[in-house]
C-alpha cells in the first residue's frame, strides 16, 4: 500500500496518482457501506451494522502510509479501516452476511472484520478495546525492530475510557511506534460529544509530551499530511503520536436505530451542513480543479468501484452458511495445538 | 529428583522456557525485583528486551498481551495478586478469550498470565481472593492451579508452550513449600488430575491451596479407620472429569474442597459434573467445602473461620459417613 513517507518529505503533498488512489478507496468504502445500508433495509443482514459514511478520508489518509506488515486496529465502525488497509471487500461482505466464505468464516461479523495477512488485527466491539491491543502490537514491532508501526483508530467516545490514558502513558514511556488516530465524529453513540466529554481530546495526549495534531478529518490531504508525519516518526523509532480528525458520522450509530429510537437526537440541518463538506465530493472537486483527472477518468473509477461492490455482494450472497461446529474447534482448550 | 521450593520451581520453568524460545517475553508490575520470588534473576539473565517492569495499569497490560501475542510473541504477563485479574478483566473476557474465534482462527494467542491467589496472610479482602470461578465461566481460557513444586514447574512449561490463553494461579502462601522436582526437561499435561492418596471410603477432590488441608484431613481420617482417596485437579480448565467420576464410583461419597466463594465455585461445577455423571454411584449428597459468600476479613482469627481447613473436611466427611 502507498509509499512510505519519511521525515524528509512528510510535509509534502500527495501526488496526483496518490490522490486518485485514495479517491478510489474512499469511493469503495462509500460504495460498500451504501450497499450494506440497502442490504440491512432489505432485511438481508443477520446482525447490526455501524457504517463509516462520511469518515472515509480518515482511514484512507492514514492507511496510504502503511504496509501490509504494519498493524491497525479498528472500531465497531470498522469496515472503512479494513478496506483502507487493503482488505478484500468480498470476504468482508461475506463475513457480515455470516457466511463460511467470510474473512472470519462467519464467526466475527461486522464488528470483528480482520485480516492478519494485511495487518488488520480487527475491528472491535468494545469502545476503546483496540487501544491496548495496538500498544501490544507496537510493543512487538519495537522488539522486532524492522520499522513496523501500529495504528489505533478509535473514536471520541473511546477517549473517555481509562485505557486511553494508560496507553498514552505506556506508549510514551516505552517509545512505542504507535499512532493514536482519534476520529472525532461528533457523536458518542447517540450522545453529542460535548455532552459527555470535557476539554479538548488533544490536550489529553499533549500532557504526555507526544506530538498532537488536530486536522479536518473530511480533508484527505490534511489527514494524509498529519498521518505521514506520525508514521515517519514511529518508523524512525521516535515514539507515538496523536492525531485528532474532526469529522462527522453521516449515518446513524447503527442502521437499525430508526426502528427503536423514540425520538431524534440530531436535526437534518446539521447533517446537511456536514454533507456539504463530504470528503469524497471535496476530493473530487480538488482532482478536477487541479487537472489531476477529468470527468471521464473519475467516471471510470466510479464504474470500476461499482463493479467491485457488486462482485462483493454476489460473493457474499453466494457463500455457504457458516460452519456450526467451527466455534467448538476454535474455542477448544482441550490440549495444546 | 531434588527438593525445591514452589517459587523456585516456577522460576526454573520461566528460565527454561525463556532459554528454549527467544519469543517468550515477560512483563508486569515489579517483575524485575520480584515480589514473590518467581521472576528473580530473570532480568540479569535475559536483559530488558525479554523481561521488564510495567506501570500499574492492568486494563492495558492484559490488552497488550493480546496484541503482542497476535503479533508473534509468546507472552508471560505477571499480574501479581490475582484480584488484579478483575482490574484487567475487560481485555481478558472480551479480547483474549474471544479473538481467536472472532477472527475465524486467524490468530493464536500464546499468553500465560501469572498471579498469586488465596487467603491466610491477612492481606485483606482485595488481595486474598480466589478468583478462578470468573475465569472458568468465560470459555476459551485454560486455568491451572498447581499445588506442588513439580506440578508448578511442569504445568507452567506446558502453559508457555501452548497456544491457548492460560491462567497460572500460584498458591502464594505455599511459596516456601518444598517438594521433589524432576531434574530432566518435562511438562505436565493439562486436564489430568493426580491421585495423591488412594482410599475406598470417601473421595476428597481438592485443588491448589486446598490440597494441603485435604491431605491433612485424609491423614486424620485414616487414624480413625476411614480410607479417603485424595484427588488434586491440578487444572480446572480443562478438568479431568473422568478421574473424579472414577473415584466417586469407587467410594460412593465425595467432598469437594475449594478456596473460592461457594456460589458458582469450581466446587459447584465439580459437584454438578458428579451429579450428572456419577449419580448412580452416590450413596450420599455431594458436599462442597468452600469459602462462604463473603469477602475475606483481615483479622487472622476471622480469616481462619472462613477458609476451609482439615477439621472442616474431617467433620464433613464424618457427617456424610454417619448418615
Amino acid at each position: 500500500m502507498g509509499n512510505t513517507v519519511t521525515s524528509e518529505n512528510a510535509k509534502e503533498l500527495p501526488t496526483s496518482e496518490q490522490l486518485l488512489g485514495m479517491y478510489e478507496r474512499m469511493l469503495l468504502i462509500r460504495g460498500v457501506e451504501k450497499q450494506l445500508s440497502a442490504d440491512f433495509k432489505a432485511g438481508q443482514l443477520p446482525g447490526a451494522v455501524h457504517l463509516y459514511v462520511g469518515q472515509e478520508a480518515v482511514a484512507v489518509g492514514m492507511c496510504e502510509h502503511l504496509h501490509d506488515s504494519d498493524w491497525i486496529t479498528g472500531t465497531h465502525r470498522g469496515h472503512g479501516h479494513y478496506l483502507a488497509k487493503g482488505g478484500d471487500p468480498r470476504p468482508m461482505l461475506a463475513e457480515i452476511y455470516g457466511k463460511a466464505n467470510g474473512i472470519c468464516q462467519g464467526m466475527g461479523g461486522s464488528m470483528h472484520v480482520a485480516d492478519f495477512s494485511k495487518g488488520i488485527v480487527g475491528a472491535n466491539g468494545i469502545v476503546g478495546g483496540g487501544l491496548a491491543i495496538t500498544a501490544g502490537a507496537a510493543l512487538a514491532a519495537n522488539l522486532e525492530a524492522k520499522g513496523q508501526v501500529a495504528v489505533c483508530f478509535f473514536g471520541d467516545g473511546a477517549a473517555n475510557q481509562g485505557v486511553f490514558m494508560e496507553t498514552l502513558n505506556v506508549s510514551t514511556l516505552w517509545g512505542l511506534p504507535m499512532i493514536f488516530m482519534c476520529e472525532h465524529n461528533t457523536y458518542s453513540e447517540f450522545s453529542p460529544t460535548d455532552t459527555v466529554t470535557a476539554g479538548e481530546l488533544a490536550d489529553r495526549a499533549r500532557a504526555f509530551g507526544m506530538p498532537c495534531t488536530v486536522v479536518d478529518g473530511n480533508d484527505v490531504t490534511e489527514v494524509w499530511k498529519a498521518a505521514g508525519a506520525a508514521v515517519a516518526r514511529a518508523r524512525d523509532g521516535d515514539g507515538p503520536s496523536f492525531i485528532e480528525a474532526k469529522t462527522y458520522r453521516i449515518h446513524g450509530h447503527i442502521e437499525a436505530e430508526v426502528h427503536f429510537l423514540s425520538s431524534t437526537y440530531r436535526d437534518e440541518e446539521e447533517i446537511e451542513r456536514w454533507r456539504q463538506r463530504d470528503p469524497i465530493d471535496r476530493l473530487k472537486a480538488q482532482l478536477l480543479s487541479s487537472g489531476a483527472a477529468d470527468d471521464a477518468a473519475l467516471e471510470e473509477i466510479g464504474t470500476r468501484v461499482q463493479e467491485e461492490v457488486t462482485a462483493a455482494e454476489e460473493f457474499a450472497q453466494a457463500g455457504a452458511p457458516a460452519s456450526e461446529t467451527l466455534v467448538f474447534d476454535l474455542m477448544s482448550v482441550g490440549q495444546n495445538h | 529428583m531434588a527438593k525445591k521450593r514452589y517459587m523456585q520451581a516456577i522460576n526454573e520453568a520461566l528460565i527454561e522456557e525463556m532459554e528454549r524460545d527467544p519469543k517468550v517475553i515477560l512483563y508486569g508490575e515489579d517483575v524485575e525485583i520480584s515480589m514473590f520470588g518467581d521472576t528473580t534473576g530473570l532480568l540479569d539473565r535475559f536483559g530488558p528486551k525479554r523481561i521488564w517492569n510495567s506501570p500499574i495499569c492492568e486494563a492495558t497490560l492484559t490488552g497488550m498481551a493480546v496484541g503482542a501475542a497476535a503479533a508473534g510473541y509468546r507472552v508471560v504477563l505477571h499480574l501479581m495478586f490475582s484480584n488484579f485479574i478483575y482490574t484487567g478483566f475487560d481485555a481478558i473476557a472480551n479480547q483474549m478469550a474471544k479473538l481467536r474465534l472472532m477472527t475465524g482462527g486467524q490468530v493464536k494467542l500464546p499468553i500465560t498470565v501469572l498471579a498469586g491467589y488465596g487467603a491466610g496472610s491477612s492481606n485483606a479482602a482485595q488481595h486474598s481472593d480466589t478468583p478462578y470461578p470468573v475465569l472458568l465461566n468465560v470459555g476459551g481460557l485454560r486455568v491451572a492451579v498447581p499445588a506442588t513444586p513439580a506440578d508448578a514447574k511442569g504445568l507452567l512449561k506446558e502453559a508457555i508452550r501452548g497456544d491457548v490463553p492460560t491462567f497460572f494461579l500460584e498458591a502464594t502462601g505455599r511459596g516456601g513449600e518444598q517438594g521433589e522436582v524432576p531434574d530432566e526437561d518435562y511438562t505436565t499435561p493439562f486436564g489430568v488430575a493426580s491421585v495423591l492418596q488412594e482410599g475406598k471410603d470417601v473421595t476428597i477432590v481438592s485443588m491448589g491451596t486446598m490440597v494441603k488441608p485435604a491431605i491433612a484431613a485424609a491423614k486424620m481420617l485414616g487414624e480413625n479407620g476411614v480410607e479417603a482417596e485424595v484427588l488434586d485437579c491440578r487444572t480446572l480448565v480443562p478438568l479431568d472429569e473422568d478421574s473424579i467420576v472414577r473415584s466417586v464410583e469407587k467410594t460412593g461419597h465425595v467432598v469437594v474442597v475449594d478456596e473460592a466463594r461457594d456460589r458458582c465455585s469450581a466446587a459447584s461445577q465439580i459437584a454438578a459434573v458428579i451429579a450428572d455423571k456419577a449419580f448412580h454411584a452416590l450413596r450420599s449428597p455431594v458436599k462442597r467445602i468452600t469459602v462462604p459468600d463473603v469477602s475475606m476479613p483481615y483479622a487472622p482469627n476471622a480469616e481462619l473461620v472462613v477458609i476451609p481447613d482439615a477439621n472442616r473436611i474431617v467433620d464433613t466427611v464424618r457427617a456424610l459417613l454417619a448418615d
